[in-house]
Protein backbone atom coordinates (compact mmCIF):
# COMPACT_ATOMS: atom_id res chain seq x y z
CA UNK A 1 0.00 0.00 0.00
CA UNK A 2 1.65 3.41 -0.70
CA UNK A 3 0.56 5.84 1.85
CA UNK A 4 -0.72 9.24 2.26
CA UNK A 5 2.77 10.84 1.50
CA UNK A 6 2.75 9.11 -2.25
CA UNK A 7 6.35 7.60 -2.07
CA UNK A 8 7.17 4.35 -0.35
CA UNK A 9 9.65 3.33 1.93
CA UNK A 10 13.25 2.14 0.88
CA UNK A 11 12.50 -1.48 3.11
CA UNK A 12 9.64 -2.01 2.04
CA UNK A 13 8.24 -4.35 4.96
CA UNK A 14 7.82 -1.27 6.45
CA UNK A 15 4.87 -0.13 4.13
CA UNK A 16 3.67 -4.02 4.69
CA UNK A 17 3.93 -3.16 8.56
CA UNK A 18 1.77 0.08 8.39
CA UNK A 19 -1.08 -1.14 5.20
CA UNK A 20 -1.47 -4.33 8.06
CA UNK A 21 -1.99 -1.54 11.16
CA UNK A 22 -4.49 0.19 9.22
CA UNK A 23 -6.51 -3.11 7.37
CA UNK A 24 -6.80 -4.56 11.69
CA UNK A 25 -8.22 -1.30 12.44
CA UNK A 26 -10.49 -0.97 9.51
CA UNK A 27 -12.16 -4.54 10.20
CA UNK A 28 -12.16 -3.51 14.35
CA UNK A 29 -14.30 -0.82 13.24
CA UNK A 30 -16.50 -2.85 10.80
CA UNK A 31 -16.83 -5.25 13.78
CA UNK A 32 -18.01 -2.69 15.80
CA UNK A 33 -20.64 -1.31 13.38
CA UNK A 34 -21.72 -4.96 13.20
CA UNK A 35 -22.03 -5.08 17.23
CA UNK A 36 -23.86 -2.13 17.13
CA UNK A 37 -26.63 -2.89 14.58
CA UNK A 38 -27.08 -5.97 16.63
CA UNK A 39 -27.50 -4.51 19.66
CA UNK A 40 -30.13 -2.33 18.59
CA UNK A 41 -31.65 -4.73 16.71
CA UNK A 42 -32.03 -6.92 19.47
CA UNK A 43 -33.39 -3.98 21.94
CA UNK A 44 -36.11 -3.30 19.25
CA UNK A 45 -37.13 -7.24 18.58
CA UNK A 46 -36.49 -8.12 21.99
CA UNK A 47 -34.45 -10.64 21.15
CA UNK A 48 -32.17 -12.24 24.22
CA UNK A 49 -30.52 -14.70 22.12
CA UNK A 50 -29.30 -11.48 19.78
CA UNK A 51 -28.27 -9.53 22.76
CA UNK A 52 -25.87 -12.77 24.69
CA UNK A 53 -24.70 -13.02 21.20
CA UNK A 54 -23.48 -9.48 21.16
CA UNK A 55 -22.49 -9.54 24.58
CA UNK A 56 -20.10 -12.55 23.38
CA UNK A 57 -18.77 -11.11 20.35
CA UNK A 58 -17.24 -7.89 21.82
CA UNK A 59 -14.40 -10.44 22.77
CA UNK A 60 -13.79 -10.41 19.05
CA UNK A 61 -12.74 -6.41 19.20
CA UNK A 62 -10.60 -6.90 22.42
CA UNK A 63 -8.68 -9.09 20.67
CA UNK A 64 -8.43 -7.43 17.83
CA UNK A 65 -7.38 -4.26 19.84
CA UNK A 66 -4.54 -6.37 21.70
CA UNK A 67 -3.26 -7.57 18.62
CA UNK A 68 -2.61 -3.77 17.39
CA UNK A 69 -1.40 -2.89 20.56
CA UNK A 70 1.00 -5.66 19.89
CA UNK A 71 1.82 -4.42 16.26
CA UNK A 72 2.11 -0.28 17.35
CA UNK A 73 4.89 -1.52 19.94
CA UNK A 74 6.85 -3.55 17.56
CA UNK A 75 6.03 -0.80 14.75
CA UNK A 76 8.03 1.76 17.51
CA UNK A 77 10.70 -0.48 18.91
CA UNK A 78 11.90 -1.94 15.63
CA UNK A 79 11.21 0.70 12.81
CA UNK A 80 11.57 3.82 14.94
CA UNK A 81 8.78 5.81 12.94
CA UNK A 82 9.31 9.67 12.22
CA UNK A 83 7.35 12.58 11.73
CA UNK A 84 3.91 11.22 9.00
CA UNK A 85 4.50 7.27 9.93
CA UNK A 86 5.14 8.23 14.14
CA UNK A 87 1.34 9.90 13.68
CA UNK A 88 -0.04 7.05 11.77
CA UNK A 89 1.51 4.57 14.56
CA UNK A 90 0.39 6.89 17.21
CA UNK A 91 -2.83 7.23 15.90
CA UNK A 92 -3.30 4.07 15.04
CA UNK A 93 -2.82 3.16 18.80
CA UNK A 94 -5.23 5.83 19.88
CA UNK A 95 -7.98 4.87 17.29
CA UNK A 96 -7.92 1.33 18.36
CA UNK A 97 -8.83 2.60 22.00
CA UNK A 98 -11.41 4.15 21.22
CA UNK A 99 -12.85 1.90 18.76
CA UNK A 100 -12.76 -1.10 21.77
CA UNK A 101 -14.66 1.59 23.98
CA UNK A 102 -17.24 1.59 21.54
CA UNK A 103 -17.55 -2.13 21.36
CA UNK A 104 -17.91 -1.97 25.01
CA UNK A 105 -20.63 0.36 24.38
CA UNK A 106 -22.93 -1.42 22.52
CA UNK A 107 -22.25 -4.93 24.49
CA UNK A 108 -23.15 -2.72 27.24
CA UNK A 109 -26.64 -1.83 25.63
CA UNK A 110 -27.14 -5.08 24.66
CA UNK A 111 -26.90 -6.69 28.35
CA UNK A 112 -29.39 -4.09 29.59
CA UNK A 113 -31.54 -4.94 27.13
CA UNK A 114 -31.73 -8.70 28.72
CA UNK A 115 -33.05 -6.96 32.10
CA UNK A 116 -35.48 -4.73 29.95
CA UNK A 117 -36.87 -7.84 27.78
CA UNK A 118 -38.29 -9.16 31.80
CA UNK A 119 -40.39 -6.64 32.13
CA UNK A 120 -43.38 -5.57 29.78
CA UNK A 121 -42.05 -3.84 26.36
CA UNK A 122 -41.75 0.04 27.26
CA UNK A 123 -43.41 2.48 24.49
CA UNK A 124 -40.08 4.53 25.06
CA UNK A 125 -37.68 2.01 23.03
CA UNK A 126 -38.60 3.33 19.74
CA UNK A 127 -36.32 6.28 20.74
CA UNK A 128 -33.01 4.25 20.80
CA UNK A 129 -32.78 3.55 17.68
CA UNK A 130 -32.88 7.04 16.46
CA UNK A 131 -29.91 7.99 18.97
CA UNK A 132 -28.35 4.88 17.48
CA UNK A 133 -28.35 5.51 13.70
CA UNK A 134 -26.96 9.11 14.82
CA UNK A 135 -24.07 7.51 16.66
CA UNK A 136 -23.81 4.72 13.75
CA UNK A 137 -23.45 7.43 10.77
CA UNK A 138 -21.03 8.91 13.35
CA UNK A 139 -18.65 6.20 13.69
CA UNK A 140 -19.50 5.12 9.84
CA UNK A 141 -18.11 8.81 8.92
CA UNK A 142 -15.49 9.07 10.59
CA UNK A 143 -13.86 5.27 9.78
CA UNK A 144 -14.58 6.15 6.61
CA UNK A 145 -11.95 9.28 6.83
CA UNK A 146 -9.47 7.32 8.09
CA UNK A 147 -9.62 5.00 5.67
CA UNK A 148 -9.57 7.94 3.04
CA UNK A 149 -7.13 10.19 5.29
CA UNK A 150 -9.98 12.37 4.98
CA UNK A 151 -9.52 15.36 7.74
CA UNK A 152 -12.07 17.61 6.60
CA UNK A 153 -14.61 14.76 6.58
CA UNK A 154 -13.23 13.94 9.78
CA UNK A 155 -13.89 17.62 10.88
CA UNK A 156 -17.37 17.24 9.80
CA UNK A 157 -17.91 14.37 11.73
CA UNK A 158 -16.08 15.96 14.50
CA UNK A 159 -18.78 19.15 14.91
CA UNK A 160 -21.66 16.46 13.64
CA UNK A 161 -21.54 14.96 17.18
CA UNK A 162 -23.48 18.12 18.52
CA UNK A 163 -26.63 16.71 17.04
CA UNK A 164 -26.35 13.32 18.71
CA UNK A 165 -25.80 15.44 22.18
CA UNK A 166 -29.09 17.15 21.95
CA UNK A 167 -30.96 14.30 20.68
CA UNK A 168 -29.63 12.76 23.93
CA UNK A 169 -30.68 15.40 25.80
CA UNK A 170 -34.00 15.02 24.62
CA UNK A 171 -34.44 11.60 24.86
CA UNK A 172 -33.16 12.38 29.10
CA UNK A 173 -36.05 14.83 29.50
CA UNK A 174 -38.66 12.70 27.98
CA UNK A 175 -37.27 9.58 30.33
CA UNK A 176 -37.32 11.73 33.63
CA UNK A 177 -40.89 12.80 32.89
CA UNK A 178 -42.20 9.15 31.95
CA UNK A 179 -40.68 7.90 35.32
CA UNK A 180 -42.57 11.30 37.47
CA UNK A 181 -45.55 9.93 35.72
CA UNK A 182 -45.56 6.41 36.95
CA UNK A 183 -43.54 4.80 39.43
CA UNK A 184 -43.55 1.54 37.58
CA UNK A 185 -41.63 2.96 34.61
CA UNK A 186 -38.57 3.90 37.24
CA UNK A 187 -36.84 0.74 36.59
CA UNK A 188 -37.32 0.31 32.88
CA UNK A 189 -36.51 3.83 32.34
CA UNK A 190 -33.43 3.72 34.34
CA UNK A 191 -31.69 1.34 31.66
CA UNK A 192 -32.93 2.93 28.84
CA UNK A 193 -31.21 6.29 30.18
CA UNK A 194 -28.02 3.96 30.48
CA UNK A 195 -28.21 2.94 27.07
CA UNK A 196 -29.04 6.06 25.45
CA UNK A 197 -25.71 7.46 27.52
CA UNK A 198 -24.17 4.39 25.81
CA UNK A 199 -24.98 5.59 22.52
CA UNK A 200 -24.32 9.39 23.39
CA UNK A 201 -20.44 8.12 24.48
CA UNK A 202 -20.23 6.18 21.17
CA UNK A 203 -20.33 9.50 19.72
CA UNK A 204 -17.92 11.14 22.02
CA UNK A 205 -15.35 8.45 21.14
CA UNK A 206 -16.29 8.69 16.88
CA UNK A 207 -15.10 12.68 17.67
CA UNK A 208 -11.71 11.30 19.24
CA UNK A 209 -11.68 9.48 16.09
CA UNK A 210 -11.94 12.47 14.10
CA UNK A 211 -9.40 14.35 16.50
CA UNK A 212 -6.72 11.87 16.06
CA UNK A 213 -7.26 11.53 12.02
CA UNK A 214 -7.64 15.20 11.94
CA UNK A 215 -3.59 15.06 13.89
CA UNK A 216 -2.76 12.17 11.70
CA UNK A 217 -3.07 14.48 8.44
CA UNK A 218 -2.18 17.86 9.90
CA UNK A 219 0.26 17.50 12.54
CA UNK A 220 -1.71 19.46 14.64
CA UNK A 221 -4.97 19.03 16.91
CA UNK A 222 -8.01 20.78 16.15
CA UNK A 223 -8.05 24.55 17.48
CA UNK A 224 -11.72 25.13 17.46
CA UNK A 225 -14.14 24.47 20.40
CA UNK A 226 -16.91 22.88 19.96
CA UNK A 227 -20.00 23.32 21.78
CA UNK A 228 -21.21 20.75 23.79
CA UNK A 229 -24.74 19.40 23.17
CA UNK A 230 -25.41 17.03 26.15
CA UNK A 231 -26.73 19.81 28.78
CA UNK A 232 -28.03 16.75 31.16
CA UNK A 233 -25.63 17.41 33.59
CA UNK A 234 -27.04 20.92 34.06
CA UNK A 235 -30.29 19.64 34.46
CA UNK A 236 -32.43 20.09 37.50
CA UNK A 237 -34.21 17.67 38.98
CA UNK A 238 -36.86 19.27 40.06
CA UNK A 239 -38.35 20.96 36.72
CA UNK A 240 -37.82 18.05 33.66
CA UNK A 241 -39.65 20.16 31.44
CA UNK B 1 -15.25 16.02 32.76
CA UNK B 2 -17.88 18.92 32.52
CA UNK B 3 -17.14 21.89 31.19
CA UNK B 4 -16.48 23.90 34.61
CA UNK B 5 -14.41 21.55 35.45
CA UNK B 6 -12.56 21.19 32.09
CA UNK B 7 -12.06 25.15 32.52
CA UNK B 8 -10.15 24.76 35.82
CA UNK B 9 -8.08 22.12 34.37
CA UNK B 10 -6.87 24.15 31.20
CA UNK B 11 -6.32 27.14 33.41
CA UNK B 12 -3.93 25.12 35.42
CA UNK B 13 -1.73 23.60 32.89
CA UNK B 14 0.42 25.65 31.18
CA UNK B 15 -0.20 25.80 27.30
CA UNK B 16 1.63 24.43 24.66
CA UNK B 17 2.92 28.31 23.40
CA UNK B 18 4.38 28.48 26.67
CA UNK B 19 6.37 25.85 26.89
CA UNK B 20 8.07 26.12 23.10
CA UNK B 21 8.50 30.07 23.83
CA UNK B 22 11.95 29.07 24.53
CA UNK B 23 13.67 32.59 23.52
CA UNK B 24 15.95 31.33 20.45
CA UNK B 25 19.75 32.32 20.92
CA UNK B 26 21.44 34.95 18.47
CA UNK B 27 22.84 33.26 16.00
CA UNK B 28 27.26 32.56 16.54
CA UNK B 29 27.96 31.62 12.97
CA UNK B 30 25.78 32.39 9.76
CA UNK B 31 26.51 31.75 6.02
CA UNK B 32 25.40 34.17 3.59
CA UNK B 33 24.27 33.16 -0.05
CA UNK B 34 26.64 30.71 0.22
CA UNK B 35 28.39 29.06 -2.96
CA UNK B 36 31.24 26.22 -2.98
CA UNK B 37 32.91 24.74 -5.72
CA UNK B 38 35.00 21.79 -6.24
CA UNK B 39 37.03 22.41 -9.34
CA UNK B 40 33.63 23.38 -11.16
CA UNK B 41 31.35 21.28 -9.25
CA UNK B 42 28.70 23.14 -7.41
CA UNK B 43 28.89 21.44 -4.07
CA UNK B 44 27.08 24.12 -2.46
CA UNK B 45 24.11 26.21 -3.76
CA UNK B 46 23.29 30.06 -2.22
CA UNK B 47 23.16 28.77 1.54
CA UNK B 48 21.92 30.60 4.06
CA UNK B 49 22.04 29.38 7.63
CA UNK B 50 22.52 29.97 11.02
CA UNK B 51 24.33 28.12 14.20
CA UNK B 52 22.70 29.47 17.71
CA UNK B 53 25.06 29.98 20.00
CA UNK B 54 25.76 27.21 23.12
CA UNK B 55 23.56 25.10 20.99
CA UNK B 56 23.78 21.93 19.13
CA UNK B 57 22.59 22.11 15.39
CA UNK B 58 22.94 19.32 13.39
CA UNK B 59 23.18 18.79 9.22
CA UNK B 60 21.51 15.79 7.58
CA UNK B 61 21.04 14.84 4.44
CA UNK B 62 21.69 11.58 1.74
CA UNK B 63 25.28 10.99 1.08
CA UNK B 64 26.68 13.83 -1.46
CA UNK B 65 24.18 16.31 -0.41
CA UNK B 66 27.29 19.34 0.74
CA UNK B 67 26.66 19.02 4.74
CA UNK B 68 30.38 17.71 5.31
CA UNK B 69 31.33 20.74 2.73
CA UNK B 70 29.37 23.39 4.72
CA UNK B 71 31.20 21.96 8.06
CA UNK B 72 34.20 22.35 6.61
CA UNK B 73 34.14 26.07 4.95
CA UNK B 74 33.08 26.93 8.89
CA UNK B 75 36.75 26.47 9.50
CA UNK B 76 38.01 26.81 5.92
CA UNK B 77 39.90 23.54 5.98
CA UNK B 78 39.17 23.50 1.86
CA UNK B 79 41.64 26.13 1.99
CA UNK B 80 44.95 23.99 2.21
CA UNK B 81 43.38 22.20 -1.45
CA UNK B 82 44.02 24.31 -4.57
CA UNK B 83 40.66 25.16 -6.79
CA UNK B 84 38.48 25.27 -4.30
CA UNK B 85 36.62 27.66 -4.16
CA UNK B 86 33.81 29.63 -1.64
CA UNK B 87 31.55 32.73 -2.23
CA UNK B 88 29.25 34.54 -0.48
CA UNK B 89 30.02 34.99 3.53
CA UNK B 90 30.35 32.96 6.35
CA UNK B 91 30.57 35.36 10.09
CA UNK B 92 31.49 34.13 13.21
CA UNK B 93 30.51 36.58 15.51
CA UNK B 94 29.36 38.99 12.21
CA UNK B 95 32.89 38.95 10.85
CA UNK B 96 33.62 37.33 7.40
CA UNK B 97 35.84 34.21 7.80
CA UNK B 98 36.21 33.85 4.05
CA UNK B 99 37.93 37.39 3.87
CA UNK B 100 41.51 36.84 2.85
CA UNK B 101 42.50 38.89 5.57
CA UNK B 102 40.87 37.13 8.37
CA UNK B 103 44.08 34.79 9.95
CA UNK B 104 43.39 31.14 9.79
CA UNK B 105 45.69 30.57 13.18
CA UNK B 106 42.61 32.87 14.64
CA UNK B 107 40.02 31.35 13.11
CA UNK B 108 41.26 27.77 14.08
CA UNK B 109 41.54 28.81 17.80
CA UNK B 110 38.08 29.74 17.59
CA UNK B 111 36.33 27.12 15.60
CA UNK B 112 37.68 23.47 16.46
CA UNK B 113 36.80 20.07 14.14
CA UNK B 114 36.82 16.74 15.00
CA UNK B 115 36.60 13.96 12.48
CA UNK B 116 34.82 10.97 11.61
CA UNK B 117 37.83 9.00 12.17
CA UNK B 118 40.03 9.54 15.38
CA UNK B 119 43.06 11.16 14.77
CA UNK B 120 45.42 11.00 17.55
CA UNK B 121 49.04 12.10 16.98
CA UNK B 122 51.28 9.59 17.81
CA UNK B 123 52.43 10.41 21.07
CA UNK B 124 51.47 10.28 24.68
CA UNK B 125 47.95 10.87 25.72
CA UNK B 126 49.09 14.01 27.71
CA UNK B 127 50.94 15.28 24.81
CA UNK B 128 48.17 14.87 22.30
CA UNK B 129 46.46 17.29 24.40
CA UNK B 130 49.13 19.81 25.14
CA UNK B 131 50.59 20.07 21.79
CA UNK B 132 48.22 22.50 20.63
CA UNK B 133 48.31 24.68 23.64
CA UNK B 134 52.07 24.76 23.49
CA UNK B 135 51.77 26.41 19.52
CA UNK B 136 49.52 29.12 21.25
CA UNK B 137 50.37 29.40 24.63
CA UNK B 138 53.48 29.43 26.83
CA UNK B 139 52.53 27.75 30.26
CA UNK B 140 54.79 26.14 33.11
CA UNK B 141 54.32 22.99 33.68
CA UNK B 142 51.69 22.90 36.33
CA UNK B 143 49.66 25.46 34.61
CA UNK B 144 49.89 23.06 31.88
CA UNK B 145 48.87 19.82 33.66
CA UNK B 146 46.41 22.01 35.28
CA UNK B 147 44.55 22.76 31.39
CA UNK B 148 45.34 19.09 30.32
CA UNK B 149 43.53 17.40 33.67
CA UNK B 150 40.33 20.18 32.57
CA UNK B 151 40.48 19.40 28.80
CA UNK B 152 40.28 15.27 29.43
CA UNK B 153 37.63 15.99 32.55
CA UNK B 154 35.61 17.77 29.96
CA UNK B 155 36.06 15.38 27.35
CA UNK B 156 34.78 12.92 30.13
CA UNK B 157 38.25 10.92 29.50
CA UNK B 158 40.04 11.86 32.96
CA UNK B 159 38.86 8.82 34.79
CA UNK B 160 39.77 6.26 32.34
CA UNK B 161 43.37 7.75 31.14
CA UNK B 162 44.54 9.62 34.55
CA UNK B 163 46.63 6.76 35.33
CA UNK B 164 48.24 5.97 31.86
CA UNK B 165 48.87 10.06 30.76
CA UNK B 166 52.18 8.89 29.04
CA UNK B 167 51.40 6.18 27.53
CA UNK B 168 50.76 6.24 23.76
CA UNK B 169 47.27 7.50 22.78
CA UNK B 170 47.41 5.05 19.69
CA UNK B 171 46.83 1.85 22.60
CA UNK B 172 43.45 3.64 23.73
CA UNK B 173 39.80 2.14 22.38
CA UNK B 174 38.36 3.71 19.01
CA UNK B 175 35.99 5.15 21.69
CA UNK B 176 38.70 6.85 24.33
CA UNK B 177 40.72 7.95 20.96
CA UNK B 178 37.38 9.91 19.93
CA UNK B 179 36.60 11.41 23.42
CA UNK B 180 40.36 12.42 22.99
CA UNK B 181 39.58 13.81 19.79
CA UNK B 182 37.14 16.50 21.34
CA UNK B 183 39.49 16.90 24.50
CA UNK B 184 41.95 17.75 22.24
CA UNK B 185 39.71 20.64 20.57
CA UNK B 186 38.38 21.33 23.68
CA UNK B 187 42.17 22.21 25.14
CA UNK B 188 42.30 25.21 22.68
CA UNK B 189 39.18 26.46 24.24
CA UNK B 190 37.52 27.48 20.92
CA UNK B 191 33.81 29.00 20.47
CA UNK B 192 32.92 26.71 17.81
CA UNK B 193 33.15 22.68 18.07
CA UNK B 194 32.91 21.22 14.68
CA UNK B 195 31.76 17.27 14.30
CA UNK B 196 32.20 15.57 11.27
CA UNK B 197 30.23 12.01 12.16
CA UNK B 198 31.97 11.53 15.33
CA UNK B 199 30.18 8.67 15.81
CA UNK B 200 30.37 6.68 13.01
CA UNK B 201 33.00 4.22 13.42
CA UNK B 202 31.89 3.61 17.12
CA UNK B 203 30.20 1.22 19.34
CA UNK B 204 26.63 1.82 20.53
CA UNK B 205 28.18 2.48 24.18
CA UNK B 206 30.80 5.16 22.84
CA UNK B 207 28.36 6.81 20.81
CA UNK B 208 26.02 7.08 23.83
CA UNK B 209 29.42 8.35 25.70
CA UNK B 210 29.87 10.82 22.78
CA UNK B 211 26.37 12.01 23.13
CA UNK B 212 25.95 12.51 26.45
CA UNK B 213 30.04 14.33 26.03
CA UNK B 214 27.95 17.00 24.05
CA UNK B 215 25.03 17.24 25.53
CA UNK B 216 27.36 18.91 28.57
CA UNK B 217 29.44 20.53 26.38
CA UNK B 218 26.44 22.62 25.10
CA UNK B 219 26.94 24.94 28.54
CA UNK B 220 30.49 25.71 27.27
CA UNK B 221 30.39 25.61 23.45
CA UNK B 222 28.78 26.36 19.79
CA UNK B 223 28.09 22.93 18.49
CA UNK B 224 27.56 22.02 14.99
CA UNK B 225 27.64 18.42 13.88
CA UNK B 226 27.05 16.65 10.95
CA UNK B 227 25.68 12.68 10.98
CA UNK B 228 23.99 10.50 9.05
CA UNK B 229 22.19 8.67 12.08
CA UNK B 230 18.81 10.70 12.04
CA UNK B 231 18.31 9.27 15.84
CA UNK B 232 21.35 11.21 16.69
CA UNK B 233 20.49 14.36 15.15
CA UNK B 234 16.77 13.77 16.95
CA UNK B 235 18.54 12.72 20.14
CA UNK B 236 21.38 15.43 20.85
CA UNK B 237 20.67 18.52 18.88
CA UNK B 238 18.51 21.45 19.26
CA UNK B 239 18.28 22.48 15.27
CA UNK B 240 18.75 20.70 12.60
CA UNK B 241 19.31 21.35 8.97
CA UNK B 242 18.46 19.15 6.53
CA UNK B 243 20.16 19.37 3.18
CA UNK B 244 19.91 17.95 -0.52
CA UNK B 245 21.62 18.05 -3.85
CA UNK B 246 24.03 21.34 -2.27
CA UNK B 247 21.08 23.09 -1.31
CA UNK B 248 19.49 23.67 2.29
CA UNK B 249 16.17 22.08 1.69
CA UNK B 250 15.04 23.11 5.39
CA UNK B 251 15.98 24.39 8.37
CA UNK B 252 14.36 24.67 12.12
CA UNK B 253 14.09 23.44 15.64
CA UNK B 254 15.20 19.82 15.92
CA UNK B 255 11.06 18.48 17.68
CA UNK B 256 9.66 20.10 14.51
CA UNK B 257 11.84 19.22 11.99
CA UNK B 258 11.62 15.56 13.21
CA UNK B 259 7.56 15.29 13.68
CA UNK B 260 5.99 17.74 11.54
CA UNK B 261 8.75 18.85 8.49
CA UNK B 262 7.35 21.50 6.72
CA UNK B 263 8.76 20.21 3.13
CA UNK B 264 8.29 17.12 1.73
CA UNK B 265 11.52 16.22 0.60
CA UNK B 266 12.82 16.58 4.44
CA UNK B 267 9.63 14.19 5.33
CA UNK B 268 10.41 11.66 2.70
CA UNK B 269 14.03 10.93 3.83
CA UNK B 270 13.63 11.16 7.64
CA UNK B 271 10.79 8.58 7.13
CA UNK B 272 13.28 6.56 4.98
CA UNK B 273 11.60 7.28 1.85
CA UNK B 274 14.36 8.30 -0.32
CA UNK B 275 18.10 9.08 0.43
Amino acid sequence: MSTATGSEHIVKSFDTELARLTRELQRMGELALVQLDAAIDAVVERDSDAARRVVNDDARIDALEHEISHDVIRLLALRQPMARDLREVLAGLRIATDIERIGDYAANVAKRSLVLNQSAPVQLVSALPRLADLARNLVEQVLEAYRDNDADKALDAWANDEELDEQYTSLFRELLTYMMEDPRNITPCTHLLFMAKNLERIGDHATNIAENVYFLVHGTMIEQERRKGDATTLLPVDDPR
Amino acid sequence: MTDAQFATVSAVAPTVAAVQGVAKSAPKMAARDLDFFYNGFHALKNVNFEIAEKRVTALIGPSGCGKSTLLRVFNRIYSIYPKLEAKGEVLLDGENILDPGYSLNRLRSKVGMVFQKPVPFPMSIYDNIAYGIRHHEKLSKSEMDVRVEQALTQGALWGEVKDKLKQSALGLSGGQQQRLCIARAIALRPEVILLDEPTSALDPIATGKIEQLVAELKDHFTIAIVTHNMQQAARCSDFTAFMYLGELVEFGDTETLFTKPAKKQTEDYITGRFG
